[in-house]
């Protein structure tokens, strides 16, 4: 229990709270605390959230002043959780307590019918004993079925079947079959006196032992949302009044100070204020190396802290840090639906009902043109169709294998929006891909500098003339001549020459930086200048003309570098069947330079950002299945329009809210991930739908005894009481393969 | 005589069910709850209750769910229409935001369409 006070909201657990009464009365106790703005007690789940800065001390002690106790409870993501998983084992736990129960009756008996095949009634003695087991059996119906029963009840008296329908009208009718058999033998024909209820003695134990199966496999399905909820510290360390104080994570505001030493994570999203230290995000962008982290730096929740202390303002918390948005839209993304489960989804909603016809046709044909017994086989077809028929696996289908494929992205850096983005990732065909900043590096950098004299000299005035330009390129000359530590000179007279370029004093020295058409201007001859700048030009690199006091003195190239892994990642993805297109703002000659070095054969150039748009438009005119990749933000356009949209590497809100694919990290091999990420989810999902549509459609005429002219027998009820409950448990676990996908190839430089 | 009974019944059956579960008239069913801020919407047994909620139309709103059935497929509410999903913890209210929505229905069910339910906005 804590006893800080905030102003961020207090949860409370409340015991003894029946009425609206005393609702009434606990607001009105804490009405008169001092410093609650408002109480709620929310009588459904008996709790009480109290706003304002009492302090949960003072909170407790009115509540128990009225008459009723309570407890502070954290209700963040991961105690939610923890406390589902609980409640999951309990459920678990219980459902094998009834599978025994049922399965201990059932077996015995089962067994009894196979050794001495003594399950008719003949005689009083029968009937006496018969009767006794009758009465086991109905506790078994009541104890360890009563669920499905009470399930069906319900359903019917909302116009709805459901699985529980099925279970207790299979099981019920060989009760009720069975205990007619007991009590009025002397009704039926003899060949009929036989008991059933060995069968929904094991078809209840195995029905409740498959679920458990299943809650166990389901469970597994979501370990890559516990896995980012593990990421998340439950505790912060806020700097308040000058002094640290472990506080719990939810009481954490936006403003506050925190300090986070090496090897801890970073508990809220923020910014540096003080210190410095390496970051590893791998966790969330799968960037392999750690980033170093300073003053002004963001710093990501979830993310770990290396070696350095660092103190940060808090800017995001709660639900609204890059995590807690990353396990929303993964949960999210889990439960939504891909097109293909569709069919599924229609049968589904007309089975049950259909089901309970197709199960009464059948037994009305064996009644009616079946051989001797009749009734007996009459009422084995009825159980069985019921019991088989169930549709789980059909239901199970794709959801178990989105709720996998989409949490196995998130842990490889691949965020999906939802199940019908993973559904068109399969089908792409082509691929066009934004250059800045993702197949080449972001921000421009100096590549060359070439003169006849010292290049540290002509790189230092043209970074102080360049210091005062606003050009993109001119911070990558600038910046070039900070890493090497050259002092920048004062600047008089500056000049931005519109399409040409800039002039300044420098250091007394007139010095002019831009294209060749500067130099004529000014009527300088390039000379040999000429040929190097257009050598540069091919290879990609923006070439510029420098000249000090009216004579050349040399050529500087800028570019933004090609992504180390730009090329085994275009590589991988033609491998992939992907055809590979580049669009970018920039000239042809530079661009076409890129794609020549990447082994791009499509190159668009000298667009605008409408442009890159039209272009998406024109290729699915064309009916290719298009892919665009971009950074988020400027091709958001094109994104929106593509089939698919990748935001590649920002990772930032916008990007997650609207890419239909996010890439954690800044790389091309994430688009090759998702891709194969989706085939291999698809495929699972195939597979999936097989299993169910096979052991649905086979399973429905076995059980109506298609077989009987050939094997001479008919599906025993326990058999199909078996499959139904296993069919669910094998779509489940088929759906758990994927977890041990792995990319083709690791993109990442460790 | 058995024959006919077993015939009779057998027809019955099937005419009771393509009526109960297919045809019988929407007025039977309960009538549409308007959401309220105490209205919670029970999970449990293999339907919601109520399973027909009222909203207003072009106006987001909270409904609360309360699960009380521990069996997978209780787990997850979907409304594919509106892209909205969630997770519902055993024994416990969660709060399921939906955008502002056009008039119409739009249906909700679990993963496995067993439970289902019809939103209803006007």
């Amino acid at each position: 229990m804590t006893e800080t006070s905030s102003m961020s909201p207090q949860t409370f657990r409340l015991q003894g709270v029946s009425c609206a009464g005393c609702v009434k009365k606990i607001e009105s106790a804490l009405g008169r605390v001092s410093g609650v703005e408002d109480a709620r007690v929310n009588l459904g789940d008996k709790t009480l959230v109290v706003q304002g800065s009492a302090t949960a001390q003072a909170c407790i002690a009115a509540v128990e002043s009225a008459g009723y106790g309570a407890e502070a409870v954290q209700v963040n993501a991961r105690v939610l959780r923890a406390q589902q998983r609980e409640e999951e084992q309990a459920h678990y736990r219980q459902l094998l307590w009834r599978s025994g129960i049922a399965l201990g009756l059932g077996v015995p008996l089962m067994i009894w019918g196979l050794v001495t095949g003594e399950m008719g009634v003949h005689n009083t003695a029968q009937q006496i004993a018969w009767g006794s087991v009758g009465l086991l059996t109905l506790a078994v119906l009541v104890f360890c079925g009563g669920h499905f029963f009470t399930g069906a009840w319900r359903a019917f008296r909302h116009h709805s079947a459901t699985m529980d329908t099925l279970v207790a009208l299979g099981t019920g009718t060989a009760w009720l079959f069975s205990m007619l058999v007991v009590l009025l033998p002397h009704v039926l024909p003899e060949s009929a006196r036989h008991v059933y209820f060995e069968a929904s003695a094991m078809i209840i134990g195995l029905i409740n032992l498959g679920q458990a199966l299943e809650v166990r496999a389901r469970g597994r399905t979501s370990a890559a949302v516990e896995k980012l909820l593990q990421l998340q510290d439950p505790n912060a360390r806020v700097i308040r009044d000058g002094e640290e104080i472990d506080i719990p994570i939810d009481q954490v505001m936006v403003g506050d100070k925190l300090r986070v030493r090496p090897g801890e994570k970073i508990p809220v999203d923020g910014r540096v204020i003080e210190g410095e230290s390496l970051v590893d995000e791998a966790m969330l962008t799968g960037e392999p190396l750690p980033v170093k982290k300073a003053g002004g730096d963001a710093l990501t929740a979830g993310t770990l802290n290396k070696n350095g202390s660092l103190v940060f303002a808090a800017e995001k918390v709660g639900a609204d840090t890059r995590l807690a948005q990353i396990i929303q839209m993964v949960k999210n993304a889990q439960s939504s639906r891909v097109p293909i489960a569709r069919l599924a989804d229609t049968i589904s909603s007309i089975f049950v009902p259909s089901v309970m016809i197709i199960a009464v046709v059948a037994a009305l044909v064996w009644y009616n043109w079946g051989p001797d017994p009749k009734i007996a086989h009459m009422l084995v077809v009825l159980t069985s169709v019921l019991i088989i028929a169930c549709p789980c696996a059909l239901g199970l289908a794709t959801p178990m294998s989105v709720m996998v494929g989409v949490g196995k992205g998130a842990e490889n850096g691949v965020l999906v929006r939802n199940g019908k983005a993973l559904q068109q990732a399969t089908d792409l065909d082509t691929l066009v891909v934004d250059k800045t900043g993702t197949l080449t590096e972001g921000a421009p950098k100096l590549t060359d500098i070439e003169c006849d004299g010292d290049a540290d000299a002509l790189l230092q005035q043209l970074a102080s003339l360049e210091s005062r330009s606003e050009h993109p390129l001119a911070e990558a000359i600038v910046s070039a001549a900070r890493e090497k530590q050259l002092s920048l000179s004062d600047v008089q007279g500056f000049e931005a020459i519109t399409a040409h370029g800039v002039r300044a004093e420098v250091d007394g020295k007139t010095v002019l930086l831009g294209n060749r058409k500067l130099m004529q201007r000014e009527g300088i001859d390039p000379g040999k200048w000429t040929e190097k700048a257009e050598a540069l030009a091919e290879q990609g690199r923006t070439a510029m003309y420098a000249a000090v006091d009216g004579a050349m003195a040399g050529i500087i190239a800028v570019a933004g570098p090609i992504r180390e892994d730009a090329q085994a990642a275009v590589a991988r993805l033609k491998k992939l069947g992907l055809r590979i297109e580049m669009l970018t703002g920039d000239n042809r000659a530079t661009a076409e330079a890129v794609a020549r070095q990447l082994g791009i054969d499509h190159v668009h150039a000298d667009l605008l950002p409408e442009d890159k748009e039209k272009i998406v438009a024109d290729l699915q005119k064309n009916h290719a299945k298009v892919g665009m990749a971009g950074d988020g933000i400027n091709d958001a356009p094109a994104l929106a329009r593509a089939d698919v949209g990748f935001a590649i590497g920002a990772g930032t809100d916008v990007a997650i809210e609207s890419a239909d694919v996010t890439l954690m990290r800044s790389s091309l091999h994430g688009v090759a991930d998702a891709v194969e990420l989706s085939r291999a989810t698809l495929r699972n999902i195939k597979q999936n739908l097989f299993g169910a549509f096979i052991y649905n459609t086979l399973g429905i005429p076995i059980a109506a005894g298609v077989l009987y002219p050939i094997t001479g027998m008919l599906l025993s009820p326990v058999i199909a009481g078996a499959a139904m409950a296993f069919s669910s448990v094998t779509v489940v676990s088929n759906a758990n393969r994927l977890r041990f996908f792995k990319p083709s190839q690791n993109g990442g430089t460790a | 005589m058995e024959s006919v009974v077993i015939n009779v019944l057998g027809l019955a059956a099937i005419v009771l069910t393509v009526w109960w579960f297919w045809l019988a008239p929407k007025g039977s069913r309960q009538p549409a709850a308007g959401v309220a801020e105490a209205l919670q919407i029970l999970v449990k047994d293999g339907v919601y209750e109520p399973d027909r909620i009222r909203i207003a139309a072009g106006k987001a709103t909270v409904l609360k769910f309360r699960r009380e059935d521990a069996s997978p497929c209780a787990e997850w509410v979907l409304f594919p229409d509106l892209e909205i999903s969630a997770q519902l913890a055993v024994d416990q209210v969660t709060e399921v935001q939906l955008p502002a929505a056009d008039a119409g229905e739009y249906p909700f069910h679990c993963q496995m369409q067993m439970y289902r339910g019809t939103l209803i906005v006007e």
